[in-house]
């Protein structure tokens, strides 16, 4: 495990597992969205409309998850200062902010058949946004901060801090009276939702996660690559400046 | 008095004053938000009343933490910030104590105006009370928050408005159970306490946790 802390076998592994995982994360979603569409079955108050579920639930998932693994990745930076978690929490951040941005859209479209509106404010959607904000925050800390692990600690920081909110989210339909409904596959005495629907479901949360860690290992790769260029470019401008050699040695 | 402490406390206080007010600068603002808020919705008195604590809640918001992205900024750019991370006094109190010198000048005069400002919005006298009380438990919160994000983007150059783009979604629950006990001092179904503790908790979380979180980005600023 330790030699993938290396960059360049980090890399190499990256290079091995992305194809691979990309197609599973493909054949995941094409399997899930088969059985979304042609075999799960209707609800019978809902009709077709429940079919969002299937995007929706799993996107929701994701875009929690993907704020534990910053978290983690956030653990990294401020304890073994490891480069390499620095790029792991910033290639994070804009995936969580899409995921949870699908989360956000999709449960909106189906709110407005369902609920008759296209937001409430009620506390597990409010949470929800406020996840979404918080990543929108941290891609401009990141932006902002031009030394990459200046940036990486502080954003290390803020995410630490907002790590608050992923519980209030999981337990805001059970601390709240909320329209949104309350969790029915991870509960006391198993799922409550019919197999029909839970398979489909996990299949489409499979090939999510799936896709998840595709984009993120690409995304690692390239902000190492993008930080390699950034001091190749510095070493380069130091060769015409000597002045400038100080700066490149660290 | 004379611990380091003590000493670091006046001199906010001194820096302040001679400086020209922040605190009185920050009610200003404070008073200016306020009375906008009828021109934008209208003079309907019954709605006003009813609104009143969540406007006196998020002028109060916008006021504190306008003026805090300056917490850190003037001690980095001239040097003082170096001097207190090198000296013995830990810096999780260095933090502590320069947020209880900005509450005192900018909250505490907020506080006060408040229950005035309520008046012109037609509040009943419980609610005015209500709100000036869930603004003295809530306000400390606000500021212990805001430093962390003063602490993160002190010395950035578009510092101040990313600071409030990283904050204002964390202050979320302390806004609505601010709100809520304001509310719930002139009447209504859930009796005042219960906001209210809930309310005081928020802050005394944010007094244990926060001095560590801005003191941990204060010192990520250095290599």
């Amino acid at each position: 495990m330790l030699k993938y802390a290396n960059p360049t076998n980090f890399l190499a592994l990256a290079a091995r597992l992305i194809p691979w995982l990309a197609a599973a994360a493909g054949i995941a979603l094409a399997v899930g969205l088969y059985l979304t569409f042609f075999v799960a079955p209707d609800d019978y108050q809902q009709g077709s409309s429940v079919k969002i579920m299937y995007l929706h639930v799993p996107a929701a998932w994701l875009g929690m998850m993907c704020y534990m693994v910053m978290t983690s990745a956030a653990l990294g930076t401020l304890v073994w200062r490891h480069p390499l978690a620095d790029a792991a929490q910033k290639a994070a951040a804009p995936l969580g902010a899409a995921f949870t941005l699908v989360c956000l859209v999709t449960g909106s479209l189906w709110g407005k058949p369902m609920w008759g509106t296209w937001w409430v404010w009620d506390a597990r959607l409010t949470s929800v946004l406020v996840l979404f904000l918080i990543y929108l925050g941290l891609i401009g800390l990141w932006q902002t901060i031009e030394e990459p692990a200046q940036a990486a600690r502080a954003a290390a920081i803020l995410t630490l801090v907002g790590v608050v909110n992923i519980p209030i989210i999981k337990f805001s339909v059970d601390w709240w009276n909320t329209l949104h409904q309350p969790s029915s596959v991870f509960r006391l005495g198993g799922p409550s939702i019919s197999a029909s629907m839970l398979w489909p479901l996990l299949i489409m949360a499979l090939g999510f996660t799936l896709l998840f860690f595709t984009l993120h290992l690409m995304a690692i790769r390239n902000e190492i690559l993008r930080r390699r260029l950034r001091r190749l470019s510095i070493m380069a401008a130091a060769a015409e400046d000597p002045e400038m050699t100080a700066e490149a040695a660290q | 008095m004379n611990s380091p402490l003590a000493a670091l406390f006046w001199r906010e206080l001194r820096i302040a004053r001679s400086i020209g007010g922040g605190g009185a600068m920050g009610v200003v603002f404070f008073l200016i938000l306020v009375s906008l808020t009828p021109f934008a919705i209208g003079p309907d008195l019954n709605l006003l009343s009813r609104i009143g604590p969540a406007i006196l809640w998020i002028a109060a918001l916008l006021a504190t933490l306008l003026g805090l992205d300056r917490l850190f900024q003037g001690d980095a750019d001239d040097g003082s910030l170096d001097l207190f991370m090198m000296s013995s006094t830990p810096m999780e109190l260095v933090v502590l104590v320069k947020c209880a010198a900005h509450w005192t000048l900018t909250a505490l005069p907020l506080i006060a105006a408040a229950p005035l400002l309520g008046l012109t919005l037609g509040m009943e006298p419980a609610s005015l009370a209500g709100v000036a009380a869930s603004l003295f438990a809530g306000t400390p919160a606000l500021t212990l928050l805001g430093a962390i994000g003063a602490a993160l983007t002190a010395g950035l150059r578009r510092g101040g408005l990313l600071m409030a783009v990283l904050i204002l979604p964390l202050t979320t629950p302390i806004l609505i159970f601010g709100v809520a006990s304001a509310a719930a001092a002139s009447g209504g179904t859930v009796p005042f306490h219960t906001p209210f503790l809930i309310l005081c908790g928020l802050s005394l979380m944010a007094i244990a946790g926060a001095p560590f979180a801005a003191a941990a980005a204060l010192r990520a600023r250095e290599a």
